[in-house]
């Protein structure tokens, strides 16, 4: 047909759920935490929200465009490490440093991942986790710039008193304030991630996941689109980790180690990687279970593991795939009985 | 540089890349037949490690014997292996490896913690065997004896698993397996056992290789995913799944580290990894390997 493919990708029906604005509304839930939670309600969200980005960053390879990226991590690394070394040794202030990170990270994923698309499968994700392991290893390494296994210690937070300007931010904490920061940043980059995936960039990136050499047969130049999409991702990542090197007030190399991508890995697919918001879930679930269990127990690595054999084994979409599982029964269930 | 300082650095590289083709081959032998990428692999290693302090000092009143911890610790994790092959991985056989990938990561999670449930988190170390104790003299240097030893146990396993694949009728059942499973299965070879076969040999090594390390390096938690990512290295730079493309990428991955430290000491662990990044840019298939459609 002459019907160009473009035309027929760019908007299929969206489902009643697209059509709702969840970032905003999401942005609009969590932003009165600050005045009517406690401090570990504060806490607890700003890093479900740094790592919920991380992961909706790497559902971007992983479930958009069907990457099995095993060194991710090293984009949140760089990310960290830029926007800490910039703040702390250098005095940067914050509103460079964010992007600086960005880009920074962006930078790399552009060079390891040039070399990474070159590959498939097996062999791509063993590629992204020996560069992610060279990451690593320079940061651990080199003491002159990061700090080896010391670190970069003590990031200032930004400077935040513009905030004062508004009414009510004012008399919030250094740590309120910081988190009022990630949740804007974080909603901005959830939303940019989305458009990307609704675009027609990110159609073709699912075109690409579901059928490689079909997609390479009409003519998309598959290396170029996989490699946009992988530096789009590890930009991503490296401005959240550029959001948690300051939550945590310092970088260490430990945040580069590669089982830290497993961790992220877990997120995305307990949430659901067929489902844009389902990474921001696992990172929620993840994040929440690790506080409450490590309050009993401080073998939370065992939880985790048992966590992910029942998921393999009973929820292989996710606890998304398994909510829309069970709203399928539910409703063939009141339709049979109609 | 002197003959004797070049002589030390070959030998403790050789030491190393024999102690990881120990590891990495039970790794590549899966990968070859069974294409499941094995994290777990440096978990089994760990517990045979664990495995054999715990024999050693329950026989320590008996006269201690390191050998026969040294093979229970072995037996030990082939049963485990078993368990786990029968038990789980066996149901994601068909699925995409990203499934795999993760089975074998959430045994990692579980088997560290276990282990440091029972064995706690204390440096433990076992004594060398007393028939091993000392050295000899080679150019200027001095050699363990029991470094000399480990460097006859990898090429006499090299040997043997490569003569036990080219020869052997089950030899010739696994390469056909890595082959064609289905095509193997249709011809009326029971395909399932055979997996457990493998996968229990490769358990066996990585317990085998754990006890063998305790007279050299303390047991301590976190030492199976730090030998995983080595043993894939190794891996990688032989050609996943060429068993004797792993002997000859551990004897690589050694003299690159021992003479890396001499050159670059603070980047010698930064140059295994680009080593192993360059042979996938290269040649992803491995140095030895053939590349699989």
């Amino acid at each position: 047909m002459s019907v160009p493919l473009t035309r027929t990708l760019v908007r299929p029906a969206a489902p009643p759920a697209r059509r709702v604005p969840w970032t905003l509304l999401i942005f609009l839930l969590l932003l009165p935490l600050p005045w009517i939670g406690s401090r570990y309600d504060v806490f607890l969200m700003n890093q479900i929200m740094i790592d919920a980005l991380f992961a909706v960053s790497l559902n971007l390879l992983l479930g958009t465009t069907g990457l099995v990226s095993f060194g991710h991590v090293a984009y949140f690394g760089v990310g960290a490490y830029v926007c800490g070394i910039l703040m702390k040794t250098c005095g940067v202030p914050f509103i460079i440093a964010f992007p600086a990170a960005g880009l920074g990270a962006a930078f790399f994923s552009l060079v390891f991942g040039y070399f990474c698309v070159r590959l498939t499968k097996i062999y791509f994700a063993m590629l992204t986790l020996a560069f992610s392991q060279i990451v690593w290893a320079v940061c651990f390494k080199w003491d002159a710039v990061t700090g080896g296994d010391q670190g970069v210690a003590d990031v200032p937070f930004p400077d935040m008193h513009w905030m004062d300007a508004v009414p009510g931010l004012g008399e919030l904490s250094q740590n309120s304030k910081f988190y009022v920061l990630t949740l804007i940043l974080v909603a901005v980059s959830i939303a940019a991630i989305g458009q990307i995936t609704r675009s027609p960039f990110g159609r073709m990136l699912t075109a690409i996941r579901d059928n490689r050499e079909r997609a390479a047969f009409i003519g998309l130049n598959v290396r170029a689109f996989e490699l946009s999409a992988f530096v789009v991702a590890g930009g991503f990542a490296g401005l959240s980790g550029a959001l948690y090197g300051i939550f945590t007030r310092g970088v260490f190399p430990d945040y580069v180690y590669w089982p830290q991508s497993a961790q992220v890995m877990i997120m995305t697919i307990l949430g659901g990687m067929n489902y844009f918001w389902g990474p921001a879930i696992g990172a929620l679930v993840l994040d929440w279970l690790n506080q409450e269990i490590t309050n009993y127990t401080q073998y939370w690595p065992f939880v985790l593991g048992s966590i992910l054999l029942v998921l393999l084994f009973a929820l292989p979409g996710g606890v998304l795939g398994g909510l829309a599982r069970l709203g399928g029964a539910l409703r063939r269930w009141t339709a049979r009985d109609a | 540089m002197t003959v004797s300082l070049i002589a030390g650095q070959v030998l403790s590289g050789l030491t190393t890349a024999m102690f990881l083709f120990l590891i990495a081959s039970g790794l590549s032998l899966v990968f070859g037949v069974m294409r499941v990428l094995n994290f777990a692999h440096g978990s089994f290693y760990m517990i045979g490690a664990y495995l054999a302090w715990q024999v050693v000092s329950w026989l320590q009143p008996m006269g201690a014997d390191f050998w026969i911890a040294a093979l229970a610790a072995g037996a030990g994790v082939a049963v485990l292996g078993a368990i786990v092959e029968r038990l789980l991985l066996r149901h994601l056989y068909g699925l995409e490896e990203l499934y795999q990938l993760l089975l074998t990561y959430a045994l990692v999670l579980i088997l560290g913690d276990v282990a440091k449930y029972t064995w706690g988190t204390e440096q433990l170390s076992v004594h060398r065997p007393p028939i091993l104790d000392g050295g000899v003299p080679v150019l200027g240097t001095t050699l363990p004896l029991y470094n000399l030893f480990i460097m006859l146990v990898g090429p006499a396993i090299a040997i043997g698993g490569g003569l036990l694949l080219s020869r052997s009728s089950a030899g010739r059942m696994l390469r056909a397996a890595a082959q064609d499973r289905e095509m193997l299965g249709a011809l009326g070879a029971n395909v399932g056992a055979l997996y457990t076969f493998m996968f229990i040999i490769s358990s066996f090594l990585a317990g085998l290789a754990g006890a063998l390390i305790t007279p050299i390096e303390s047991v301590v938690p976190g030492m199976d995913v730090q030998i995983i990512v080595q043993a894939f290295i190794v891996v990688v730079i032989g050609g996943l799944g060429s068993f004797w493309g792993t002997f000859w990428g551990a004897v690589i991955y050694g003299l690159t580290l021992s003479f890396g430290i001499l050159a670059f000491p603070e980047f010698s662990l930064f140059s295994v990894f680009l080593l192993m990044a360059v042979v996938l840019i290269v040649r992803p298939w491995g140095l030895f390997g053939r590349p699989i459609r």
